[in-house]
């Protein structure tokens, strides 16, 4: 408990007393300033963007890997999800500058876009609904679909009125991890975005920048507003999860 | 299970099933396979120098050795912690136990950078608010190693508690109390009943914590100082090997970094099954 204090809830509270320090109006301006007001609007549109991909694919990613049968490369597919967790920040955007960057065989070169802000977010956060939404399709129990299909139900009557009531709140709690993660997003994005004023910069590279130029107060501004939205979004996934507890 | 008896609804091979597969895995090979295979291309793109080469440079070798000695602490301190705030949280209640729950999983959440900060905050060696007194007795922490253990430790911390807590909810504490009213004390308890039941939990949290914390950027960029030979980590290196044009270097410990990963990835889902069964 010492050691948890010491390690993490000292050094989150004094994010927080800096940035009170200076008061509210300092906190205001460093909060809306404007190169740090369009990084913070930019992290969340996209990743706000990038969340409504993840609920889609990520529940069709989900689908395929509970339901179809075995076919060739199943497993590696299970591995592939993986991939953006386990990966260094720092490599996964490497990685996808050497698909999208400069040298693309593909021809497309995103890098220094707000396209590779997207992409980088995309990546990072492609396992939170995948993972979260397999163990609850697995457990599904397959009666009420096979009554609904006996009683004439079409196969998308059954997936929506039928399967997607089950997932929703295991898709509402990956949703909101893969958006923490993506506001919170830096390591990929040094090298992919090119991190510039006004256009791809990100909350993170804004709050880096303020601690190098030694501007700690606003840094640490900036960085309770990170705070505050993480922190609502575990405030969300728990009361999601216990609301499906005790739904039993 | 449910596959037992009853003809499935949806065994046909339908032309959406294909299609369906066709497009997740066409997602995940844009988006994941193809950008890690190329990785690996572009760090043999001129045979093995470019490893050579980076397994030759001393400072990098240093870079390397200090990355997997943080890992290797990290992952010593977060696993005793883990374990201990695991127990904590699933045999006891205690007031705050709910709010202990959801602050465990901020370091998950939270930027990297933000960890960064708010340790330079508490420790910093001229600002911070224990820095000072702790660098008159002689310890720096921030940029130096036990910063970057610090940052590690921060960002890891959770994983290997996320996949106790369940086995341990589950495993329930009846064997514990059997043991107990036999005349076992706490540590016999531990380690002949709830050690050997938690096992593959303890394992894969480890796996976990290993490849994140070999991986860690933002928090140990804020916190190390970066400084050549001395406290830069292999992340570090790659993002400065490739803003100074040695693509070749940047991909090769890229690759390096990847391989480690991946590996863990590996391991875990092999053990993943058999702990399911």
């Amino acid at each position: 408990m010492l050691w948890f204090s010491l390690l993490v809830l000292i050094p989150l509270t004094a994010v927080i007393v800096t940035a009170s320090g200076n008061g509210w109006v300092e906190f205001w301006r460093a909060v809306t300033n404007e190169q740090t007001a369009a990084a913070i609007q930019l992290t969340v549109g996209t990743a706000f963007l990038v969340t409504l991909v993840n609920i889609v694919m990520g529940t069709m990613i989900a689908w395929v890997l509970v339901r179809d049968e075995r076919f060739f490369g199943k497993r590696a597919l299970e591995v592939l999800i993986d991939i953006p967790f386990a990966l260094p920040t720092i490599v996964a955007g490497l990685v996808l500058l050497s698909l999208y960057g400069p040298d693309s065989p593909l021809g497309v070169n995103i890098a220094n876009t707000r396209v590779a802000v997207f992409l980088a977010f995309l990546f990072v956060t492609l396992p939170f609904v995948v993972r979260t939404v397999q163990p609850v399709l697995t457990e599904l129990d397959r009666e009420a679909e096979e009554a609904a299909a006996s009683l004439g139900a079409s196969r998308f009557t059954i997936f929506r009125r039928i399967i997607l009531p089950s997932l929703t709140p295991a898709i509402a709690a990956g949703a909101a991890l893969s958006f923490a993660r993506g506001v919170s997003e830096y390591g990929s994005l040094v090298l992919l975005s090119g991190n510039l004023p006004m256009r791809t910069e990100v909350t993170s590279v804004r709050i880096l920048s303020s601690i190098e130029n030694d501007n700690l107060e606003s840094a640490a501004a900036v960085a309770a507003v990170l705070l505050a939205i993480s922190f609502v979004v575990i405030v969300a996934v728990d009361v999601i999860q216990r609301r499906v507890v005790r739904r039993g | 299970m449910a596959e037992s008896t009853a003809p499935r609804v949806r065994t046909g091979r339908r032309p959406s099933t294909y299609l369906l597969r066709l497009i997740v895995t066409g997602y995940l090979v844009l988006l994941v396979a193809w950008p890690v295979f190329l990785v690996g291309r572009n760090a043999f793109a001129d045979g093995t120098t470019d490893i050579q080469a980076i397994l030759d440079d001393p400072d990098i070798v240093h870079a390397l050795q200090l990355t997997v000695l943080v890992a290797i602490i990290a992952v010593v301190i977060n696993t005793v912690f883990g374990v201990g705030i695991s127990i904590l949280l699933v045999r006891y209640t205690f007031p705050g136990r709910r709010l202990l729950n959801a602050l465990l999983d901020v370091p998950l959440s939270v930027s990297p950078i933000v960890v960064g900060l708010a340790l330079v905050l508490v420790y910093g060696g001229r600002t911070g608010w224990f820095g000072p007194t702790l660098q008159n007795a002689g310890i720096q922490i921030i940029f130096a190693t036990p910063g970057i253990v610090l940052a590690t430790v921060f960002v890891a911390l959770p994983l290997v508690i996320r996949e106790v807590v369940p086995v341990l909810e589950e495993v329930g504490d009846e064997q514990e109390q059997a043991a107990r009213s036999l005349g076992a004390n706490a540590i016999q308890t531990f380690r002949r009943i709830t050690l050997p039941a938690i096992k593959w939990g303890v394992i894969y949290g480890v796996v976990l914590s290993l490849a994140r914390s070999l991986g860690e950027f933002g928090a140990v960029k804020v916190v190390s100082g970066n400084v050549l030979g001395q406290t830069r980590t292999a992340t570090l290196v790659v993002e400065e090997k490739y803003l100074n044009f040695d693509r070749g270097g940047a991909y090769a410990t890229a690759f390096l970094l990847a391989l480690v990963a991946v590996a863990c990835i590996i391991v875990v889902s092999v053990i993943r099954p058999k702990d399911q069964r």
